[in-house]
């Protein structure tokens, strides 16, 4: 295989981040349109304590496997992408992602996820995002499992 | 190739090798008839209208589903009764020319959120039973079937010649087209005619086609299957499910039909425009989660299928090994599930339709066919399934690659593997005892475990050929007792008891000798012995949790309509209770699975847009159920007598059986039959078979008894007019043609009870015609 060897993931520093959610709007302006964020987001930012804490897509590809109909990929660039033209709507990546990162909203049927765009970065006032290079063999998983017994 | 995938590009599979010249096949065919209709919009799961074909006269029309017919029926097989009841007389049978092959799908089908949603429904007039038999089967067909525009398809008279019958929900045509040049066995025919309808060379458009056939098997026996295609896109194979069982793929090719082919324009998560979409995606996520946490430590489906339950069955002594005799073998890990693990393709999404994390259809890939003309060719074999390797097992096959080469043939040739491995495992059982010899056998050596011989069997009524033999025991068991028993070759008794069919179909893969409730759920059937009315053997023998009649009875009517409804909506019942959620032993009935059930309820609902209770799910059950068995009545059927089942499914039938579980039984004459032990020791095991014969027969009609009585029917079976009103199924000539039967039977004495009920027992009622007081 000739794709890219890394993958860009988001790194959260939690200490810089102040709650404003400026993140989540930028995605679900990516997504939808929307400056709703929330459950139109691909990044969520739950409050724990007295700090925050990021809940993304870590580009591990569980997914990949998972799809019936081939709709989601690994794109040249390293990230796991869902095809919404492919995608028949199932949830069976939304069930099985084992972080919760393969979102759903009302919005309509097909999920989505974060695609390493930057958009969130360069929305926060803070610095509190930085997207990172990874290399896939680190993060890769895939579905299949051993035999139980 | 998919990242993390096991590679499967290094197989060649046999099926994606060959170049066939399309051009040439395709200029082959005529059109014989073509019908262009209005693409429209499914709404709320329902299309709104059914299919007509009618091969003898080239007539296809379509016919309105009204709200009346979906308030009484439903859907998927509901529909099917409705359009049989529509069209076939009391006196049609399989191979006349009214009789119909119905494919239905049920308004949930084709959802994709939930998993195991997309199962077609298939009816017709069987040739083994010669009443209604209807088969639950995956594949894409009956969504794309709904997607292309249409709740139903129907399919009468016979062509003259092979045709094809083409759905094209792209283009909102219907064509009926001579077929003369494709092949006629299945795993080639799903491949060629995929590849040529597909709109574009693509995977995605290969996915969007699906194909149901038979194969050479099916014209000669009457254990024809049906083959439901759907084109796996990492293996790049058009793979199969069966709806196996009762002939469906004999009146299949006795209607000339080669195949039937549906494709749609395009997919997605709402093409069945259900009412409230936020409620399915949340349903179906609650149950990925639920399967993606739980299956491995339960079923273990994702990884092995329902083969899983090779070693269960085994160890409860339910595994039927050499035709039912024995429950269990030394030699079963020889073909346990983990044996069928290292065989199969690890890929996930192995879902007979998209959005099923059960993925319980595994395949072989790259498997070298060793016999037949397929031989030394790699092809894909689909399951097997769990009642495959129990055929083998029947059989006394100890070796995986035996099983698989059976499963392979089976299914390319379009047979079903119960009814060929039941008929088998019996006909190899009288080759044990003599009544059948190599001689009597067109030479076969029909010895247990001798694979060659049941594949050799196999080509030779593929190849359609005549011998004595091979042209009775391809029509299975019931001819072949008549014939055994008409030729004076053994002892009549010993060959009805040992025979493992009632109502003319073979039994399907459990011992059920000691369950009385089991009995029950094969018996008291609508189409013959099939576990998929009602699987009671843990409740019944391991958990004892219905020890008396009406307890029995009770579940005897519950389970046999809840599994019914799977049928009206066109799902799948493994994820139902195949996967439980954690605290499902604290609820109050774990056996129904309160909380799939609820699920279910909502499922509906958010699909239709009803609002319905869960009351209401087995109420309508109960109306197609009891609609059924009524046409079963109108066809002369459908009686006691009908529900008598053999006795090798109630209890021992000769002393070896008896001698290799001799502590069970002794103890069950002290305990149950109120023996004394030293009596019991005295006697020889001839005439403890004996006690025991009477016994367990007589609970059988007791059982009948009170479960005729708990559904609302005559001591003879029959459902009664006034409960036909109740569930508001008011056809007027069905409630006279029922009021005549009962009316008839009372004639002949046949209104009393079955069961012969001594001191301190007591029928359901005393009242003769209790029905008449409802």
């Amino acid at each position: 295989m000739d794709e890219k060897k890394t993958v860009k993931v988001l790194k959260f520093h939690a200490e810089k981040c102040d709650g404003g959610l400026g993140c989540e709007k930028a995605c679900s302006q990516v997504h939808f349109k929307s400056d709703d964020g929330g459950n139109k987001s691909a990044i969520r930012i739950i409050k724990d304590g007295k700090s925050y804490k990021m809940h993304v897509c870590n580009q591990r590809g569980l997914c990949i496997d998972i799809c019936p109909v081939g709709a989601i990929t690994r794109r040249k660039n390293g990230t796991v992408w869902l095809d919404k033209d492919i995608c028949i709507g199932c949830q069976s990546c939304v069930g099985f992602c084992p972080i919760g990162a393969m979102r759903k909203s009302d919005a309509r049927i097909e999920p989505f996820k974060c695609i390493s765009c930057g958009a969130c970065v360069r929305a926060c006032p803070n610095g509190a995002l930085e997207l990172v290079e990874v290399k896939i063999d680190d993060v890769k998983e895939v579905v299949y499992h051993k035999l139980v017994k | 190739m998919v990242e993390g995938q096991i590679p499967i590009e290094e197989y060649e599979t046999g099926n994606t090798k060959h170049k066939w010249d399309f051009k040439k096949i395709r200029f082959a065919h005529r059109v014989l008839a073509e019908y262009n209709y209005k693409k429209g919009e499914l709404y709320r799961g329902y299309a709104n209208r059914t299919l007509y074909v009618n091969l003898s006269t080239n007539t296809i029309k379509e016919k309105p589903v009204t709200d009346e017919m979906k308030k009484k029926f439903t859907g998927g097989r509901g529909f099917g009764l409705k359009l049989l009841w529509d069209s076939i007389k009391p006196t049609t049978r399989w191979n006349s020319e009214e009789n119909e092959l119905i494919i239905t799908t049920g308004p949930l089908c084709g959802t994709t959120q939930y998993p195991g949603s997309g199962k077609s429904l298939c009816l017709t007039i069987s040739p083994s039973t010669n009443i209604i038999c209807d088969c639950n089967v995956g594949g894409f067909f009956g969504p794309y079937l709904k997607f292309a525009g249409f709740d139903a398809l129907e399919i009468q008279g016979r062509a003259k010649n092979d045709v094809v019958v083409v759905i094209d929900g792209e283009k909102g045509k219907v064509t009926i087209e001579t077929a003369p040049l494709e092949e006629t066995n299945s795993h080639l025919l799903a491949e060629q005619l995929t590849y040529m309808y597909a709109s574009e060379d693509a995977e995605k458009s290969r996915q969007k086609v699906s194909v149901v056939s038979a194969g050479k098997g099916a014209e000669h026996s009457y254990w024809g299957c049906l083959n439901f295609s759907f084109y796996d896109i990492r293996r790049k194979v058009a793979r199969m499910k069966q709806a196996g069982r009762g002939g469906l793929g004999t009146v299949l090719r006795d209607k000339k039909v080669k195949a039937i082919v549906t494709k749609v324009e395009k997919i997605d998560g709402v093409s069945n425009h259900p009412a409230d979409p936020e409620t399915l995606a949340k349903l179906g996520t609650k149950m990925h989660r639920e399967i993606r946490d739980l299956d491995r430590s339960q079923c273990n489906m994702r990884a092995v299928g329902t083969g899983h339950l090779v070693e269960i069955m085994d160890a409860y002594d339910l595994l039927p090994t050499e035709n039912y005799r024995f429950g269990s073998f030394p030699k079963v890990s020889k073909i346990s599930s983990p044996k069928f693990y290292k065989l199969f393709t690890k890929i996930i999404p192995d879902g007979c339709w998209h959005g099923c994390t059960m993925a319980c259809s595994k395949t072989v890939d790259g498997y070298t066919v060793k016999t037949g003309p397929y031989k030394g060719q790699k092809v894909t074999v689909d399951g097997p399934e769990y009642e495959t390797i129990g055929a083998g097992s029947n059989m006394s096959f100890w070796d995986p690659l035996w099983i698989l080469e059976f499963n392979f043939y089976c299914d390319t040739y379009g047979i079903d593997t119960i009814s060929t491995g039941t008929s088998m495992a019996f006909y190899m059982e009288m080759y044990e005892y003599g009544i059948l010899n190599k001689e009597r056998c067109d030479g076969l050596e029909l010895s247990f475990g001798n694979g060659e011989a049941v594949l050799e069997f196999m080509h030779r009524i593929a190849r359609g050929d005549n011998g004595d033999f091979v042209n009775v025991a391809s029509k299975g068991i019931r001819r072949v007792k008549d014939w055994l028993i008409k030729n004076g070759w053994g002892d009549p008794q010993l060959i009805e008891d040992c025979g493992m069919e009632s109502k003319g179909l073979e039994y399907s893969e459990y011992v059920t000798k000691e369950s009385l409730a089991m009995q029950g759920g094969y018996g008291l059937t609508l189409k013959g012995p099939q576990h998929d009315e009602a699987w009671l053997i843990f409740m019944d023998m391991v958990n004892n949790a219905i020890p008396t009649f009406q307890m029995k009875a009770e579940a005897l009517h519950y389970f046999p309509m809840w599994r019914t409804w799977f049928g009206l909506n066109g799902l799948c019942k493994l994820p139902w209770n195949d996967i439980e959620p954690t605290n499902n032993a604290e609820t109050d009935e774990p056996s129904k699975v309160p909380e799939h059930v609820q699920n279910y309820v909502e499922y509906q609902n958010a699909v239709t847009g009803w609002n319905v209770k869960k009351e209401d799910l087995i109420l309508q059950s109960e109306r197609c159920y009891d609609w059924q068995r009524a046409m079963n009545v109108w066809m002369r059927r459908g009686q006691r007598k009908d529900d008598w089942i053999p006795y090798r499914s109630m209890g021992p039938v000769t002393e070896m059986e008896y001698l290799s579980r001799k502590d069970r039984y002794d103890k069950q004459l002290v305990e149950k039959m109120e023996l004394k032990k030293e009596e019991v020791e005295k006697l020889s095991t001839k005439e403890k078979i004996k006690l025991l014969y009477d016994f367990r027969r007589d609970q059988y009609q007791k059982l009948a008894d009170a479960v005729y009585y708990r559904r609302g029917w005559t001591p003879n079976g029959v459902p009664t007019p006034q409960k036909m009103k109740q569930l508001e199924m008011n056809d007027p000539k069905m409630l006279k043609m029922l009021q005549e039967k009962i009316d008839e039977d009372e004639k002949a004495g046949l209104n009393v009870w079955g069961g012969k009920y001594g001191k301190g027992e007591k029928p359901p009622t005393i009242h003769p015609k209790y029905w008449e007081k409802w």
